[in-house]
């Protein structure tokens, strides 16, 4: 596994995306975050607490979970769904979508389809820490952290040390000796 | 898993899992448009060769709500009349385009049969006095809602425990999830041989009442020979129904659950049944948000096992 990004990267890329999301969209008003189960979630905190520092007033926050949403369950391993928790009123609100890693665009479509069962957003930005290329699907990001040209055969790991205990960026490629894709 | 056929032998992961996703099944069907797209495209059949209203609905309901289409057969209008066989009958559905099978019947081990015979997912919707697995689950959801787990409850199970298919379900999931369970019934209505089973007994209702959590009411069930151990249901009412009076002897947060349908003036009275302590319309709900998670986890993902 080869490193790409360390904490202090990813650190630094999480708080160019704030000020990136602050001038975008002129502020943080009507703006609520939102992370995509599971890596999305802590990024997304981490989001609303920068832009919460830089700007001087509380960012709401939510976290989905997709697992409803998906179109491949007769091709991936079941995973236990999660708690799906949103601020009261999403119409009308500004998202920015938050995710560890865009490749297929299929984790996004998801994650728009459930938003829209919740409710009228008036518009829907995504932030990734990693673009890295192969999209299938219509989708691109609003904010990038790094963009990674991969292969499709190669596996892109975000750690984040609220679930894995470190932060960082590993790519594997299957040719590397010790590859367990 | 493969099929949800019987509690007994349930493992506690498994239950916790299907629990897990029927809460958030549950947040759900508490949505403005309660319904999300997870089984779309999927057919589940629901194939009731035995009379039922509110559990076929509640099959229906968690499988529209999943997006799925249904094949809804009933035994009044069917081919069975004509003398085609349960086997026929069921490869008939599959080969319509049924994917997985929701079965009720009288006789005891009619799902593991159709399992066998379609290689389909099948879930046992109560099969004769045996198993009635999605209503043990709803019943543990309903408990862990309440209390947030069941570790260390004091469940009291009363009434038809004979033939009661809810009972050997219900047993089996309370015990698996931590709780103690006593039966609480005439030596008449007790299964024979209750030596496997993971329960106390008690026969005497009054004895025993002020020292449970949850106390859980069986159905009368006259259509399979219950009443007849009882002289009338005023007897039945006087020694196992849930009076005012005795409702008044239980501790102040026991809550009182029932399978229904409820059946006043014997099992229950109407102050009990109304009271917010009696959980019988949450046990509804919650029976469609388990039904999503058990359709959800038979019909989505690759077989994990």
């Amino acid at each position: 596994m080869r490193s790409v990004m360390s904490g202090n990267d990813m650190a630094r890329v999480m708080r160019r995306i704030a000020h990136e999301v602050i001038e975008k969209n002129r502020g943080v008003e009507n703006l609520i975050v939102v992370g995509i189960r599971t890596r999305g979630g802590p990024l997304a905190d981490r989001l609303a607490a920068l832009l919460a520092e830089i700007e001087g007033v509380e960012v709401p926050m939510g976290i989905i979970d997709i697992g409803m949403y998906r179109d491949d369950i007769d091709t991936r391993p079941r995973i236990e769904l999660g708690p799906t928790e949103l601020p009261e009123d999403v119409d009308g609100a500004t998202i920015v979508l938050v995710d560890d890693v865009l490749y297929t665009g299929r984790t996004i479509r998801a994650a728009l389809d459930a938003l829209a069962d919740l409710g009228r957003a008036a518009v829907v930005q995504l932030a990734v820490v990693v673009d890295r290329g192969h999209r299938e699907l219509p989708i691109r990001a609003d904010f990038v952290g790094k963009n990674l040209p991969t292969s499709s055969r190669e596996h892109v790991t975000v750690r984040v040390a609220e679930i894995d205990g470190e932060d960082g960026v590993w790519i594997d490629s299957p040719d590397e000796q010790g590859s367990d894709e | 898993m493969k099929n949800l056929l019987s509690m007994e032998g349930a493992s506690r992961p498994a239950l916790e899992s299907l629990l897990n996703d029927a809460d958030e099944f549950y947040e759900v069907m508490h949505r403005p448009i309660p319904k999300v797209p997870a089984l779309r495209g999927k057919t589940v059949a629901t194939m009731f060769f035995e009379p039922s209203t509110r559990t076929k609905l509640s099959f229906e309901r968690a499988a529209r709500a999943l997006s799925a289409d249904i094949l809804s057969f009933s035994p009044g209008t069917s081919s069975l009349k004509k003398g085609e066989s349960l086997k026929d009958t069921v490869l008939t559905v599959k080969a319509m385009g049924a994917e997985l099978m929701v079965v009720r019947h009288t006789s005891t081990g009619a799902p593991w049969r159709v399992a066998e015979w379609t290689g389909l997912p099948v879930v046992n919707g109560g099969d004769g006095a045996h198993q009635h697995p999605t209503q043990a689950l709803l019943d543990s959801l309903t408990l862990r809602q309440h209390f947030g787990s069941l570790d260390g409850l004091r469940i009291a199970i009363v009434g038809d425990i004979k033939h009661s298919r809810v009972a050997r379900s219900d047993v089996w999931a309370f015990a698996t999830l931590g709780a103690e369970v006593t039966l609480v019934a005439p030596p008449t209505l007790l299964p024979p041989d209750l030596s496997t089973w993971p329960v106390q007994t008690s026969t005497s209702l009054d004895e025993v009442l002020d020292s449970f959590d949850a106390i859980y009411l069986l159905r009368v069930q006259a259509e399979r020979g219950g009443a007849s151990v009882f002289p009338s249901v005023a007897e039945y009412r006087e020694r196992f129904g849930m009076t005012e009076a005795r409702f008044d002897r239980l501790k102040p947060d026991t809550i009182v659950l029932h399978p229904g349908p409820m059946i006043r003036g014997i099992e229950i009275d109407a102050g009990p049944a109304d009271d917010p302590r009696c959980k019988v319309l949450e046990q509804v709900t919650n029976g469609v948000a388990v039904r999503m998670a058990v359709l959800f986890q038979l019909l989505g993902g690759t077989r994990d096992e």
